[in-house]
Parts: structure tokens; C-alpha cells; sequence
């Protein structure tokens, strides 16, 4: 049996409040994480993450704070990120009711840190998040909130990071995030055909054709989507309803 | 009513305190042997590695006082990790005991799949059994799977085909366990953590 595609709404926060990035920058404000999380939960969200984007030092406990209030308040499960720096950074996420932590940056720089995470709290708990933007033929891997190229290729690092027990794939197409263009759907399919692990599209998303997409030309075993939720261009619902007419295995909202 | 949560130092108790709240059951953690003796219910929630979950109950006194609510037929909910726990033991972890309530020991997932077996997968509930825990709940209700690991069907009341086919859902008198999150799994799971806290009204 397959598992059912799962439709992930993500709030990016600045540790307390919901902002919201297009490419990145020009942020703005669009809520409390926790209600809105709790919004999602009902409308048949199958998931929800929770980024830090700020990640700093101040942002920290306050970030950890908002986990522990969403959690509280979900019944499906919830990832945190942003700024993961270490163990101690993701056990205080874990014990605050994550169920997975993403990390990034921290393991570009030290690849290491994933089976750490892993063998502490189960592969199942640890995401690597990859941010990549297309580079001749191939995507690199940007870090520091997708700003900078360190000059890894995507597919391989992915490839890497599942050998050393990432659990799962978030993998954010820099190119089209806040685009609204549809996903990166060969990037998505390079990574989802190279990795023994789930891998989550993230990047573009505005159509219910784009979430289709991803998944049967893409081969993404889950789709999030940030802007396209909270303005309320696309209801998760209908989104789900047209997957579940063209074949897709969704859970019903 | 007195519902304890075995807290054995890893589990993700937050989520099933959550889940319990919103149906408006107040609880309690125990990371000692005593809460269990007046329990009204038990739920042994648990996630991660089979070896440190083990020795935890150990080195917490808790093994004894769990099989001995386990035989006063108080109700016990064993959630994916506390569902495991009742068997002997693990493939997982060779030398680790489990409770031993049920014979038999947990197995990896094939390989040929994608593993850990992670997100929302169909429970196929098997004809003929009934089922407190799913009274209410579709046949084929999508729930939250997180393990790689899993116990035998023999027993199940209702299964779910991921590579092999493995214990969804168990029940015996009082004795429950899932594989699933019912923590986790949306108003599915709210039906299935009500319908356990109905046994022990």
C-alpha cells in the first residue's frame, strides 16, 4: 500500500509571529503561528512546519515557545526549523512537542550532525532541509537561508544526507520559492529518484495542477506551500478533492 | 478518572497530554511505579529506540507495576514504541526484554520499502473482529504511521499492508495497543483515544 501524498502548509516565523518570505526577502506579517497551525490542522493539513527564520540567539526560546504552544493545540504532526545548530538545539524542539526538526546550514557544515540527531532521537525525527537554486545542468545547495552557494550539487547532498539518516527530504527550489511559477519539478524528481527517504516539494507552488504535478511527474511524497494557504488562494480541501479525482492517494480533508 | 502516562524520559507525552486535553480528560505522567497502582487507565506512549526504552522501564522500577495493571485488566493503551513493548522482544535491539506479554518478537520492515514508514497510511480492518477502539472509525481510515519496526498480525484487529503486514491496531479484554499515532492522526485519532477512554468509565 502507498502512503497517502501529504499537503503541508508552512508558517515562517520570526520565532513568535508568522512572516512570510517571497525569494527570501521583504518580509511581512501574517499572524500567530499557533492559530494559524490550528486553522490547518482543521481544514486537513496532513502536517505542519514551523520555521525560525530569524534563528538567532534572542529569537531561541520564544521559537521554542511557539512549538510548545502549537503542539498543544495540533492533531497531526509538526516539524520545526530554522537555526538548528546542534543536539541541544533539537532536543529543546523535540521535547517541546515537535515530532521532526529540520536542519540545514548546520549540516552542510558538519554532515555529521544528522546522524547524530538521528541516533538520539530516531531517523524518523530528522529532516534535512535543502535549499537549491539551478546551476548549469545540475541545482547547487545554498545555505544561511538560502543566500549563500556552498558549492555542493543538491542531488548528491540529498543522497549524502540519507546515508548518514536524514529521515526525510525537505527540498526547497530557491529558483521558484514566493514565485507562485509551480514547483521545480525536475529538481524535485532528480532528489526523489536518488534518496531511499520521503522527500517534501517546497518552492512555487500556486495550482492544484502544480501539486499534481510534483507528485506524478515529480515523484514527491509530499508538497508545502506557504503564501498560497494564507491568502487563501488555494483551501486545502479543494486541493485535496481535485488530487483524490486525478488518482492521487490524499488522506480526505 | 485517573489516566497515567508513562513517562519513561523519551516519549512525546506533550502530544498525547494535547490530545487528551482537547476530549477533556486531564492526566497524569508517572515516571514511577506508584501512580500505576490506582490507575483508572494506562497509556504507555513511546517513540525512538526500542534498546533505551527498555532499560528505562527498568531502571524506573516500571516493568513490574505495568504487568501487574496489565493483569488487573486495567485499561492499557500502548501507542507505536508502548504497542511494541509487549512483546518479548525486538529485532531492533537483540538484548533488550519487552514486557512479554504477547509471544513472539518485533521485525524490521522489509527492505524494497521506504523506510522509516512514515506518514498516513490505511488501516485495513479485518472482517470478522470486533474492534472498542474503532468503533467509529472507517475500516480504511488513513492514520499517522513514524516506525520501522513492527510486531506480527497474528491477534490484530485491524492491519496495515506497508511491505509486509503488521499489527495495526491490537486488542485483548483490556489490553490495547497501536502501531499508529492516534496523538497524531487528526479526528481519527480523537475517535480512537475517546473510544479507549470509554473502557475505563
Amino acid at each position: 500500500m502507498s502512503l497517502a501524498r501529504r499537503i503541508i502548509p508552512c508558517l515562517d516565523t520570526d520565532g513568535a509571529r508568522v512572516v512570510k518570505g517571497v525569494r527570501f526577502a521583504d518580509l511581512r506579517d501574517a499572524g500567530d503561528p499557533v492559530l494559524l497551525a490550528a486553522r490547518y490542522d482543521r481544514e486537513g493539513a496532513d502536517e505542519v512546519v514551523v520555521l525560525d527564520i530569524a534563528a538567532t540567539r534572542d529569537s531561541r526560546p520564544t521559537f521554542v515557545n511557539t512549538i510548545r504552544r502549537a503542539a498543544r493545540e495540533l492533531s497531526i504532526p509538526l516539524t520545526a526549523g530554522g537555526g538548528i545548530r546542534d543536539l541541544s538545539d533539537a532536543r529543546a524542539v523535540v521535547e517541546a512537542g515537535a515530532d521532526k526538526v529540520t536542519v540545514n546550514t548546520a549540516a552542510v557544515r558538519d554532515p555529521g550532525l544528522l546522524t547524530t540527531l538521528a541516533d538520539a532521537l530516531g531517523a524518523q525525527a530528522v529532516v534535512l532541509a535543502i535549499d537549491a537554486r539551478r546551476a548549469g545542468a545540475g541545482w547547487e545547495v545554498c545555505v544561511r537561508g538560502g543566500r549563500e552557494p556552498c558549492g555542493l550539487d543538491a542531488v548528491a547532498w540529498a543522497a549524502e544526507g540519507a546515508r548518514r539518516q536524514a529521515g526525510e527530504i525537505l527540498l526547497t527550489s530557491i529558483d521558484r520559492d514566493g514565485t507562485q511559477s509551480g514547483f521545480d519539478v525536475d529538481l524535485v524528481a532528480r532528489v526523489a529518484d536518488a534518496v531511499p527517504v520521503p522527500v517534501i516539494a517546497s518552492g512555487g507552488a500556486r495550482t492544484p495542477e502544480d501539486f499534481l504535478r510534483v507528485f506524478e511527474t515529480g515523484h514527491a511524497d509530499a508538497a508545502l506551500a506557504a503564501s498560497i494557504f494564507h491568502d487563501d488562494l488555494l483551501a486545502i480541501k479543494q486541493l485535496k478533492a481535485f488530487l483524490a479525482s486525478r488518482g492521487v492517494p490524499v488522506r480526505a480533508a | 478518572m485517573s489516566v497515567v502516562l508513562v513517562d519513561y524520559g523519551a516519549g512525546n507525552l506533550p502530544s498525547v497530554e494535547g490530545a487528551l486535553r482537547r476530549l477533556g480528560v486531564p492526566s497524569r505522567r508517572c515516571s514511577t511505579p506508584e501512580p500505576l497502582a490506582d490507575a483508572d487507565a494506562v497509556i504507555l506512549p513511546g517513540v525512538g529506540h526500542f534498546s533505551p526504552f527498555a532499560a528505562a522501564l527498568d531502571r524506573r522500577g516500571l516493568r513490574q507495576p505495568l504487568l501487574d495493571a496489565i493483569a488487573r485488566e486495567v485499561p492499557f493503551l500502548g501507542i507505536c514504541l508502548g504497542l511494541q513493548a509487549l512483546w518479548e522482544g525486538s529485532e531492533e535491539a537483540p538484548m533488550a526484554r519487552g514486557l512479554g506479554v504477547l509471544p513472539g518478537r518485533i521485525a524490521a520492515l522489509p527492505a524494497g520499502v521506504k523506510l522509516p514508514h512514515m506518514g498516513w497510511n490505511r488501516l485495513r480492518q479485518l472482517s470478522g473482529r470486533t474492534s472498542r477502539l474503532l468503533e467509529g472509525v472507517a475500516p480504511d481510515a488513513y492514520v499517522y504511521f513514524a516506525h520501522s519496526f513492527a510486531g506480527s498480525a497474528d491477534g490484530a484487529v485491524a492491519v496495515c499492508d506497508y511491505g509486509t503486514t503488521f499489527t495495526a491496531v491490537f486488542e485483548r479484554g483490556a489490553l490495547f495497543g497501536v502501531q499508529f499515532h492516534p496523538e497524531k492522526s487528526g479526528a481519527v485519532g480523537s475517535v480512537v483515544l475517546r473510544n479507549f477512554l470509554e473502557t475505563a468509565r
